[in-house]
């Protein structure tokens, strides 16, 4: 099915576009940047911000309702007396939008300079300095000098909107993005203007303040320093902050990020443009919950009994105390987590089917969902572990199976993947009856204190992998840090275990394969992945 | 290989003429102008753009001028530096409303090759490279130029305009 298009150009190019398009969206596919501050694909159109003002032509329209050509055989066209608005303007055909001409940069210059009549100019101090559209727009139409020479309009600085949006008044540029945020896409309706002309304000309704968990959008969304995260103000100049692209591990909708990271600490993390998955929005319960990762607690070398050991013999310890507990007839569980990668699930499952075990469960994990993207399931990948069949039927099902053979003393060996058993029903009594308990994890907490044998492992940003979400979206995501100490990505770890254990004593391959080849092997087993590579699931995502 | 060596005739063979020659060159010196500096004890006298170890000033209010905006970090060529930025707590007098000021600023002079870029970037005018040009020290820790050894090496430094006081 073709959909229908009109013609349109813009400073000479000929652009298609379907009807309805803007003309910033439509000069976007032209290859064109039309300025902008107010206009935001995602939100209503406001069109106050002026700076989008271009030169709009249309034929002219004979009384046959055709275009009336000109001596030269093109169509003639008549351009309006005044400009116009990019943003607010649809595209139709044989319309001529023009964006360069002396007339629009004088306009664009004219709007420059009233706003940067009163702008505070403190830069220097400013978080959103090096990702500012003010400043870059300021290279381009600014003057060198200010003609302004009465006293500069003072209003309100540091306002705490909330716990974690601090706003700077005098560097806002008016352009209300985060007040239709507000109202339109977080529904609590409570930024807005008052006063009037340069006084004009941004403030927050009396008694009110914004209690959304979409809060920090509006930081995103400003395209000046007027709102900041209180989190991440003054802590790091942006243009220092390497950027990788990463997804949020806090819940099953999976939303694209980028973390903002320099010298292996992480500093931030945006949302990243996904339209199949968060279009450009992140909640905040996602986007704070980050510092995990650089807790002092932190594992960060393997125990055997709570003596540090290296790796090689801690792999080679595993081994060994496993293959014994075979051949002593014990049997052996494991519980993986929904919050490790796709290829780790897989890893592990053929793990725990290599070593004859059939109990393989993960630990379900919920929380209220709200209307816009934090989903009921809180764990990032439960489809990934459907998929390579550590988790069957309903998640935390064979939980209660796996703590009664504990108890019974039939299972003699629990292999945990990055969770806390205890909070699962497997209590620490049932824990000290195992003969062998090996714990992923990335924190210490009850399990690693009750295990045998601890592996530390590394957090979502010290890693790549894959994450299926909750409809069914596999994406993935890279490393941006490096983990603590001599800790290590589980799917390393669980592909040297798996090596340690398939050998049977013998000296395990000394090469550890690359994440594109644990995925080859899992895409070669899951029928549903038949063909995949790491490539074609792009940055962003593939449905399952 | 055979050197040739020049005959030398009996004046040359006796050597007086030429140490006398030497000692008369010595002997006119002696009532000249001197050249040389007793270094340490004597410094040098420096030219205005001499550029020394970078400092952190304060304006004549006793702030500290800088307001950690990293730009000297982002532009030292052997990234000598190194800004630990922090917040002025919020009970402090609100004379001036720099809500940010440095927690530490640190300056390798293990590292530092007095360039001179930092002061040229600083939009603030807070670092300025002073005349120190003997940086010693028995340990590299004692290099580390920390926040405070900074501001008491660059001193007050009058600031005309006391851009942030207006706002």
């Amino acid at each position: 099915m073709s959909v229908e298009t009109v013609n349109l150009m813009i400073d000479g190019r000929a652009v298609q576009a379907v009807p309805g398009t803007n003309l910033i969206e439509a000069a976007r596919l032209a290859g064109i940047e039309i300025p902008h501050f107010c206009y935001h694909p995602q939100l209503p159109i406001a069109g106050n911000c002026r700076m989008c003002l271009v030169e709009v032509g249309l034929p002219q329209l004979g009384p046959d309702r055709k275009p009336v050509l000109a001596a030269d055989g093109r169509p003639r066209v008549n351009f309006g007396p005044k400009l116009t608005i990019a943003c607010n303007t649809t595209v139709s055909e044989g319309m001529v939008v023009l964006t360069r001409t002396p007339r629009v940069i004088k306009a664009r210059r004219g709007v420059m300079e009233f706003l940067l009549i009163n702008h505070p100019l403190d830069c220097p101090i400013c978080d959103q300095a090096g990702e500012c559209r003010l400043q870059e727009l300021a290279v381009d139409y600014g003057q060198g000098c200010s003609r302004f020479v009465e006293e500069k309009e003072h209003k309100p600085k540091h306002v705490v909107l909330n716990a974690k949006v601090t706003l700077d008044d005098e560097r806002c540029v008016l352009c209300s993005r985060c007040v239709r945020f507000m109202r339109e896409v977080a529904g609590q309706d409570c930024l807005g203007f008052v006063k009037r002309g340069s006084r004009s304000t941004l403030t927050c309704y009396p008694g009110q303040e914004p209690n959304t968990n979409y809060d920090l959008n509006i930081v995103d969304l400003c395209p000046v320093g007027a709102l900041t995260s209180t989190d991440f103000r003054f802590r790091q100049r942006v243009w220092f902050l390497k950027e990788t692209r990463s997804l949020c591990p806090h819940c099953a909708t999976g939303c694209n990020t980028l973390i903002g990271s320099r010298e292996d600490v992480v500093y931030r993390q945006t949302p990243r443009d996904n339209p199949a998955v968060n279009q450009c929005w992140l909640c905040d319960f996602g986007r704070l919950n980050y510092k995990f990762i650089g807790d002092p607690a932190r594992l960060t070398t393997p125990l055997i009994g709570g003596a540090g050991v290296e790796w090689p013999a801690a792999i080679a310890h595993v081994a060994e105390r496993l293959a014994a507990i075979r051949t002593a007839g014990g049997q052996i569980a494991g519980i993986g987590s929904a919050r490790a990668t796709t290829e780790e699930l897989f890893l592990f499952a053929k793990l725990c089917q290599g070593l004859d075990s059939t109990l393989l469960d993960s630990v379900p994990r919920s929380g209220a969902a709200d209307k816009l993207l934090l989903d009921t399931d809180r764990n990032p990948n439960m489809r990934g572990a459907q998929l390579t069949g550590v988790a069957s039927g309903t998640p935390g099902s064979r939980l209660a199976e796996i703590a009664a053979g504990i108890a019974r003393g039939e299972i003699k060996a629990l292999l945990v993947l990055g969770e806390d058993v205890t909070a699962a029903g497997i209590g620490a009594d049932l824990l000290a009856k195992l003969e062998l308990l090996v714990v992923l994890a990335i924190l210490p907490g009850a399990t690693t204190q009750a295990a045998h044998v601890v592996l530390p492992g590394a957090a979502f940003a010290e890693k790549g992998g894959t994450f299926v979400n909750a409809k069914g979206r596999m994406q993935q995501f890279h490393p941006a840090v490096a983990a603590p100490g001599a800790a290590r990505a589980e799917w390393q770890v669980l592909s040297g275990l798996l090596a340690a254990v398939a050998k049977d004593g013998k000296k395990p391959s000394p090469e550890s394969p690359s994440l594109g080849t644990v995925f080859a092997t899992m895409a070669a087993e899951i029928p549903a992945l038949a063909g995949w590579t790491l490539e074609s699931i792009g940055e962003q995502g593939r449905n399952l | 290989m055979k050197v040739r060596r020049p005959k030398l005739t009996f004046l040359d063979r006796l050597y007086l003429p030429q140490i006398l020659a030497g000692m008369w060159t010595t002997l006119k010196h002696m009532p000249r102008k001197k050249f040389t500096r007793q270094y340490p004890e004597e410094k040098f006298k420096l030219l205005g753009k001499y550029r020394g170890a970078p400092t952190l000033v304060r304006n004549q209010d006793g702030q500290v001028k800088c307001v950690s905006c990293q730009l000297c970090e982002f532009v030292c060529p052997p990234k000598a530096i190194r800004v630990i930025p922090g917040q002025r707590d919020a009970g402090a007098p609100a004379e001036a409303r720099i809500e940010k000021e440095p927690a530490d600023f640190i300056i390798d002079m293990t590292r530092c090759i007095y360039c001179g870029q930092c002061e040229e970037v600083c939009p603030e005018q807070a670092i300025f490279l002073k005349k120190d040009f003997a940086v010693t020290g028995y340990k590299r820790a004692e290099l580390q130029f920390h926040k405070d050894k900074l501001l008491e090496l660059g001193g007050v430094h009058e600031d005309p305009i006391c851009k942030w006081k207006k706002k």
